[in-house]
């Protein structure tokens, strides 16, 4: 058996490092560590609450609006308040076009360019894939990079900035849009659809979206152009949807948060297929392999305290448990639960793997461009977009949103007006654990599990799919 | 840049930061920033979001900029260097490496032409650095407002300059590329830097000069809630009458800005800005705010805002708290046009 080290590890938000213990060509045994702590937690103890809303979205320069989103909604349940609903949409516009840019961010640049590795030379689909992909030389940088510029500009008008906007705030949001405004929002969204149909998908979103079966999939992909055709035809040739299996369990704590409810809902899919409510009282962190003091397993109660010469330990990150599961999160898990056709067939024939998230990233980017659109018109510009902001009493309170990369959650603790314990735990807080106190290993660990490295041990680009695949964000997952 | 080939060669770094000046940094280039870099000669030897290196391919671009195989012009740490716990470092290894970043980044600084701290976190220690400051977090050449941080006070680059401090959470696409192509035009000499390391284009600004809000703070007509239209100085904890930076006169994501945005300046350019408490409340003391504009006579400002406050047309008391424009301009209806 041979250990092997692969880190840096770039092309993730942050960074990360993967042991491997390799047996006759296969991996046996992964441990993920998250390399960096910072401590926000420890930050925000005995702030005023309102401070989560100025440096909560700090933790993360790529999903700064889900952190603010995800403080705004526990001070929000803090309050006992609820917001205006322009608020909430304008609200929910933002969170789109970030999480829309972070979907593209992704497949552009963390993702496609391993496919344009020398590993892959003699594929019959190389050149192609290297003039479109290579990392900071191809051609879909070029357009990719001008479009995700364009669908920020959202922030410009919304939030003020992006990234690290306090615009988001308990009782909605700290600017009213005119008309001029709107249409601009208006102008933004039709750009982003165009270029989704022209370079991504080459088709109509409503064309894309009415793809309900894995088989349907193939057919629409046979022939065509664009990015998401490039890709599914490559993935075909290297059986993708072999690669970096999950461990089974998908969670979502829904999506855009409305008057009636959520654009995704909240729930968990489960082995047998069958979406189930989420019990989130049994959501709990674990720190037998972090490097972290022992505390209460319920996020509510527990602090952080690192614990830097630990043994047994192995990451900053600690090890979040849904009823003592490792769970996997992300925009696979959001469109299983939300019973969107296709991730719904292509989870029930072939479950989470490399291929089906990057499907379903790209299925839902579809979707919320389209809400986006409808969102827009939604917004009564005559209406109030912020509501005033109460008094928190002593209390413990929780916000849950889902950020790009998954379920996010903030539990907040007050007490006579400061934080007295503020505990996040992030999407790949979830999906890059560390083993818990059973040894059960988490979602990436046993992703990994399995893998043909063959002779190329730490190069092998093999690894580098399973990883990117759940999108990772590090400076999150530690925080 | 002198050397053979034309190009300047640039290695970007991440140390304890969320990854926010990249995600900013994205955001230049009519056609990119890939493009842009190229166009003005700038080959990127290796960046944690973007290059295709990963593992020990990063690891030997690294090894060869420490060997001097590779010449390095440019060193950009973004983020803090966490020197915790105990001086080691190991709140922030470089993965794979057995090394903390803040080993790497005191190796590799004396490699360099020029070191350009990214953020306010490279510069200053930043967000990380507040409260506590659990890991015991600091900037590339400050501690807060004071000289230091993980490479000493006189520490100089290969070129002479000390860090050049493009400050900011996040700065401005902009502030980053127009430092970046400054330094690979030798157009910026240490006299372009402030007294905290910023560039003077930069830093000669305050974040006030440009604000749309300009109307409301002359009559001191002020929001009192959020999304209020008003100048956020006087209640909602607005510093942009103190912060440096050009702030309100450059487009922020095509248009907007954080006073344009309906909240305060929270000074984020400045040392030391995460330390503050109640970020979008206007600390005060006899009902007079604490951070007035730094260099005009207390008593004066006082004077002319109870001057501009008794002044202050309708229109503008009005439009001051309410979200939207309830009394546009234009002559009041009594009044015979001229």
């Amino acid at each position: 058996m041979t250990r092997i080290t692969i880190g840096p590890f770039n092309r993730v938000e942050g960074d990360l490092e993967v042991r491997l213990d390799v047996e006759s060509g296969h991996v046996v045994r992964a441990e993920v560590t998250a390399p960096l702590y910072r401590g926000f937690e420890q930050i925000l103890e005995g702030r005023p609450p309102l401070d989560a809303l100025v440096l909560a979205p700090r933790i993360c320069g790529i999903c700064s609006v889900s952190q603010s989103v995800a403080a705004a909604s526990a001070l929000r349940d803090a309050m006992g308040c609820e917001a205006a609903p322009n608020g909430l949409l304008a609200t929910n516009i933002a969170h789109a076009a970030e999480n829309a840019a972070d979907h593209l961010t992704h497949f552009y640049l963390f993702f496609m360019p391993d496919f344009a590795r020398e590993a892959y030379a003699s594929r019959a689909w190389h050149n192609a894939t290297a003039e479109r992909f290579t990392a900071t030389r191809g051609s879909a940088a070029r357009e990719a990079l001008p479009a995700r510029a364009r669908l920020l500009e959202t922030m410009g008008i919304i939030a003020g900035k992006w990234p690290h906007s306090i615009a988001f705030q308990p009782g909605g949001t700290t600017r009213a849009i005119e008309l001029g405004e709107r249409i601009r929002l208006m102008s933004i969204a039709t750009a982003f659809r165009v270029f989704l149909e022209r370079v991504v998908f080459a088709d109509t979103l409503e064309n894309v979206l009415s793809i309900a079966t894995a088989s349907e999939l193939d057919g629409w992909h046979a022939g065509r152009a664009g990015d998401f055709a490039h890709f599914l035809g490559l993935a075909d040739d290297l059986s993708l949807a072999r690669l970096g299996k999950g461990p089974g369990l998908l969670m979502s704590y829904g999506a855009y948060h409305g008057l009636e409810g959520e654009l995704f809902p909240r729930g968990i899919f489960g082995r047998r297929a069958l979406i189930e409510p989420l019990p989130v009282n049994q959501i709990t962190e674990d720190v037998s392999h972090a490097w972290m003091r022992e505390s209460a397993v319920d996020p509510a109660h527990s602090t952080t305290v690192p614990d830097p010469d630990k043994p047994q330990a192995y990451s900053w990150s600690k090890a979040p448990r849904l009823s003592g599961q490792p769970i996997e999160v992300g925009a696979l898990a959001r469109q299983a639960v939300a019973g969107q056709p296709l991730v719904t067939d292509l989870v029930s024939t072939s479950g989470s793997n490399v291929r089906n998230r990057v499907i379903a990233r790209l299925i839902e980017t579809a979707r919320i461009a389209l809400a986006m659109e409808e969102w827009i018109k939604e917004l009564r510009l005559s209406q109030p977009f912020c509501l005033e902001a109460r008094e928190m009493p002593d209390g413990a309170y929780v916000g849950l949103v889902e950020a790009a990369r998954g379920s996010l959650g903030h539990w907040l603790a007050v007490r006579a007006g400061k934080i007295e314990r503020y505990q996040i735990i992030a999407p790949t807080t979830w999906n890059f654990s560390p083993r818990d106190s059973f040894d059960v290993a988490g979602p990436l660990e046993q992703a990994l599990v399995g893998t043909d490295v063959g002779d190329a041990g730490s190069r092998a680009v093999a690894i580098q799919h399973i990883v990117r695949s759940f999108d990772p964000c590090m400076v999150c997952t530690a925080h | 840049m002198s050397r053979s080939d034309g190009m300047t060669n640039v290695l970007w770094l991440q140390g304890a930061s969320c990854g926010g000046c990249t995600m900013s940094i994205l955001e230049s280039g009519a056609s990119g920033w890939f493009d842009e870099l190229r166009q003005f000669g700038i080959n990127l030897l290796w960046h944690p979001s973007v290059s295709e290196q990963t593992g020990e391919e990063a690891v030997e671009v690294l090894e060869a900029v420490l060997e001097g195989k590779l010449p390095l012009d440019l060193l950009m740490l973004e983020g803090s260097v966490a020197r915790g716990p105990n001086d080691s470092g190991r709140f922030n290894m470089l993965a794979g490496t057995d090394r903390s970043i803040y080993r790497w980044i005191c190796d590799l600084a004396p490699r360099a032409d020029y070191v350009v701290a990214v953020g306010s976190c490279a510069a200053y220690g930043g967000v990380p650095a507040a409260g506590s400051n659990p890991t015991d977090a600091v900037g590339l050449q400050f501690e807060g407002s004071d000289l230091g941080g993980a490479l000493g006070a006189t520490f100089r680059s290969r070129l002479g300059l000390p860090v050049i401090n493009v400050a900011g959470c996040a700065p401005h696409p902009g502030w980053m590329m127009e430092t970046v192509l400054a330094l690979t035009q030798k157009d910026l000499s240490a006299t372009d830097l402030d007294a905290h390391g910023r560039p003077k284009f930069i830093a000669n600004h305050l974040a006030h000069h440009g604000c749309s809000r300009n109307e409301f703070y002359e009559f001191k007509a002020s929001a009192v809630s959020m999304s209020e239209r008003g100048c956020l100085m006087e209640h909602l904890g607005c510093k942009a009458t103190q912060a440096v930076g050009d702030c309100n006169q450059r487009s922020w994501n095509g248009g907007g800005s954080c006073t344009k945005g309906g909240y305060a300046c929270i000074a984020c350019t400045s040392p030391g800005f995460e330390g503050v408490q109640n970020f979008l409340e206007t600390a005060k003391l006899a009902g007079i705010p604490v951070g007035l504009p730094t260099d005009m006579p207390k008593a004066w400002f006082v004077a002319l805002a109870a001057l501009s406050k008794s002044a202050t047309p309708k229109r503008v008391r009005l439009n001051a708290t309410s979200d939207h424009v309830v009394v546009p301009p234009g002559r009041p209806a009594n009044k015979r046009a001229p």
